[in-house]
């Protein structure tokens, strides 16, 4: 298992509210690694793609919990787990494609293809009626 | 959420502000296709300079504004965007349906 430096944990009910809160403790988190702007605002856009697909399409009738959990890996590596016990995913791969939501006029479906296009890696693992887990992770650049 | 617009010469500008997410986004989109039904303008600016963040939810907004303002035979522009908002439509690819304005 790959040691950590660092590590925090959030946890808060899928009040849509709560998406701005996600991203800027994850940012202030990842401000100790000494992130450009540039890469700040990648963080705070995955983490609020990932939170709001929580609150969107885990818990569609409910409140249910939303878990964040950070790491700080060696190598100038964020890992950020959001993890949800919600309705799960069928299809991950479907979900996936751009353009894809079973949301309504207010979603695009390019929340998968901005986590995926903003973040190194990026690894969704759900079952239906358990829940889903999205596992980012982003290498910094060190600064000179 | 604060939002203020006006029009001249056939001209919506609609100027947004602060951060643009799920939690905002329904309400910008129904805000700003009223506008366009209410004034039906040649041309809709949606003026992006004091937006800090915006995340997928921003992309809806601008492609129910396009939907709006295509049916009405007009034009859509978005003005003043910074880095990050850049990024996310270019990740998306809406700068290729859209006039979009940088902020140098």
């Amino acid at each position: 298992m790959m040691k950590f430096e660092n590590y925090m944990t959030l946890e808060f009910p899928s009040k849509s509210c709560n998406e701005a809160f996600a991203r800027s403790a994850v940012a202030c988190f990842a401000a100790q690694l000494d992130p450009t702007m540039e890469e700040l605002g990648d963080i705070r856009t995955a983490v609020s793609e990932a939170v709001t697909n929580c609150i969107v399409h885990a818990y569609p009738d409910e409140l249910g919990t939303v878990t964040v959990r950070c790491r700080i890996l060696k190598g100038q590596t964020l890992d950020i787990v959001v993890k949800d016990k919600g309705i799960g995913i069928s299809d991950i791969e479907q979900a996936r494609k751009p353009m894809f939501t079973t949301g309504g006029m207010d979603r695009s479906g390019m929340g998968f293809t901005i986590m995926e296009s903003f973040m190194t890696n990026l690894d969704i693992t759900s079952e239906p009626g358990k829940g889903t887990t999205v596992h980012m992770r982003r290498k910094l650049q060190r600064r000179k | 959420m604060q939002f203020t617009s006006f029009l001249q010469d056939g001209r919506l500008t609609v100027a947004l502000t602060g951060e643009i997410d799920h939690h905002c986004a329904k309400h910008y989109i129904q805000s700003i296709a009223a506008k366009i039904e209410a004034y039906t303008p040649s041309v809709c600016v949606l003026d992006f300079q004091d937006v800090s963040f915006v995340d997928s939810s921003g992309i809806a907004v601008v492609i129910n504004a396009l939907r709006s303002m295509t049916q009405i035979e007009g034009t859509l522009v978005l003005d003043g965007l910074t880095e990050q908002p850049m990024k996310v439509f270019r990740a998306s690819g809406i700068d290729k349906l859209v006039q979009i304005k940088e902020v140098v």
